[in-house]
């Protein structure tokens, strides 16, 4: 369910573009279409934790992985889009848009939070890293803040970002120690 | 005894295949001229689109085609959507349409949009730079605003132009939201809005303004940024402060009065350096006031355009 979830975005794309249903500034279309979902699939995946907290759904703590993976082949895609098919790797427009965009900032920093959490999301890695693995892996918060931060500050209109804003703020709340500890008081 | 503009009594079809007329004889085409007297009311994408051929701007760059002119722009009293606008706009009522000049002006008046496509309308074709960092490259037809201007006679102390778009949530139902302080709201101050750049449009592609496109008339103003260019316009009213725009008052810290492209000032979301001219490969380099510098830059000599963005 996961799989077929988070891969209907990159098909209607396909979709899209095959049929001719893109619009004339298609590379726009394909940035925006492959960010959004990543940024879905990534607060899906923060999603899972506090939902088993609050109403015991101990099999969705089986989909963060598949989520956060998704999410992250999102980003590379967009990621990709940016870098080499519209700004045709110039470095220089590259640099300047980093510097000049908060916005390119934020995602790039998002992006590179979460390149040693794909590489390490697998069960060697795990055993390797011990305890570390879960501090490490705590910096999808970070990166989830930024990602968020990154759709705010790109939006004219900002009431969608707030949106996820708001949500990932409750995701985020509920696993505040004190907040847990009540929680699980109570059940 | 009140005056009924024709547009009121003609039927809709005789009366838009005069403007077809009108359109084509002002684009100086000659297959939309036959294609017209012919007597459609409509002139094929595909037509347009090989009449075009050839078709640049002074700096060489092609016209982009009619399709995507009209399939794909930001119009947000639709939709925030900018493919969704053509469908939403299909049944915008364009005519009949008034057009209200007052304030500080010794003759204020009512035009009706007979009068308006009374006066010899032109072709322009105008780079168009949106601030979201893509262009396009669109023939319009109509009046450069000083012409109109210049028949209500402004005052000694107007001093700035506020333009007003028509308020009508019931076939625009962009403007059921609550979100944007509606009406929208532009300005130019009045030496800009003096200028022979500055257009009224009331046609694109030799041809009446379609729905999507602000019609029946609207500004284009090519050394701004898109959004200066305001659609569906009701109201000029000649004022003797700046008049704050939508932009403005919904986001003071991003969306300055003048608005000029300026690939040196970056936008606090964008960066303002390069622009992706639909229809092409890769991105170009934004030009300082949009490739009008020659003509504009005098206007702004005195002023930090850094502040003043």
């Amino acid at each position: 369910m996961v799989t077929i979830g988070a891969l209907l975005p990159l098909g209607l794309i396909f979709f899209d573009a095959m049929t001719g249903r893109l619009s004339v500034n298609p590379i726009q279309d394909l940035i925006l279409r492959t960010g959004k979902p990543a940024l879905v699939l990534l607060i899906a995946s923060l999603a899972c934790t506090p939902l088993n907290l609050l109403f015991g759904w101990k099999w969705i703590m089986a989909a963060r992985k598949p989520l956060g993976l998704y999410s992250f082949g999102y980003i590379v895609l967009h990621l990709f889009l940016f870098v080499v098919v519209d700004y045709s790797l110039d470095l220089g427009l590259i640099s300047q848009a980093v510097r000049e965009k908060r916005y390119v900032l934020a995602g790039m920093a998002a992006f590179l939070l979460l390149v040693p959490l794909a590489l390490t999301s697998n069960g060697a890695a795990m055993r390797k890293l011990g305890r570390w693995w879960r501090r490490l892996h705590r910096l999808v918060y970070l990166a989830a803040i930024l990602a968020v931060l990154h759709y705010l500050w790109l939006a004219k209109v900002i009431r969608e970002p707030v949106i996820f804003g708001v949500i990932l703020l409750v995701l985020l709340a509920l696993r505040l120690p004190i907040i847990r500890r009540a929680l699980l008081r109570r059940t | 005894m009140q005056k009924i503009p024709s547009s009121a009594i003609t039927p809709e079809g005789l009366y838009l295949s005069r403007r077809a007329f009108l359109g084509a004889a002002g684009a100086l085409s000659a297959a939309a001229l036959l294609t017209a007297c012919g007597g459609g009311t409509y002139v094929s994408p595909e037509v347009l689109e090989q009449e075009a051929a050839g078709l640049t701007d002074e700096l060489g760059a092609p016209v982009n085609s009619f399709q995507a002119i009209t399939t794909y722009n930001n119009y947000y009293e639709f939709t925030t959507d900018k493919q969704g606008v053509a469908r939403l706009a299909a049944n915008f009522q364009t005519s009949p349409w008034e057009l209200e000049v007052s304030g500080l002006v010794n003759k204020p008046r009512v035009f009706a949009l007979e009068d308006l496509l009374a006066f010899e309308q032109e072709e322009r074709i105008y780079r168009l730079r949106c601030v979201e960092a893509w262009s396009m490259v669109i023939p319009w037809l109509g009046l450069p605003l000083h012409r109109l201007l210049a028949l209500v006679e402004p005052r000694p102390e107007a001093k700035y132009v506020r333009f007003e778009t028509v308020y009508r949530p019931e076939e625009m139902p962009g403007q059921k939201d609550r979100f944007y302080p509606w009406p929208y709201v532009e300005g130019l101050r009045l030496d800009e809005a003096m200028h022979d750049l500055t257009l009224l449009a009331t046609g694109l592609y030799g041809q009446t303004l379609t729905a999507q496109s602000g019609a029946p008339v609207r500004l284009v103003v090519p050394w701004k940024y898109g959004f200066k260019s305001i659609k569906a316009i009701v109201k000029i009213e000649l004022v003797d402060t700046m008049p704050t725009s939508l932009w403005m008052a919904l986001a003071p810290n991003e969306y300055g009065f003048y608005a000029n492209v300026n690939p040196e000032v970056a936008h606090p979301r964008w960066s303002q350096a390069s622009e992706r001219r639909i229809g092409e490969q890769g991105r170009r380099p934004t030009l300082m006031f949009n490739g009008y510098e020659d003509q504009v830059a005098a206007l702004y000599q005195n002023l930090d355009l850094r502040v003043n963005y």
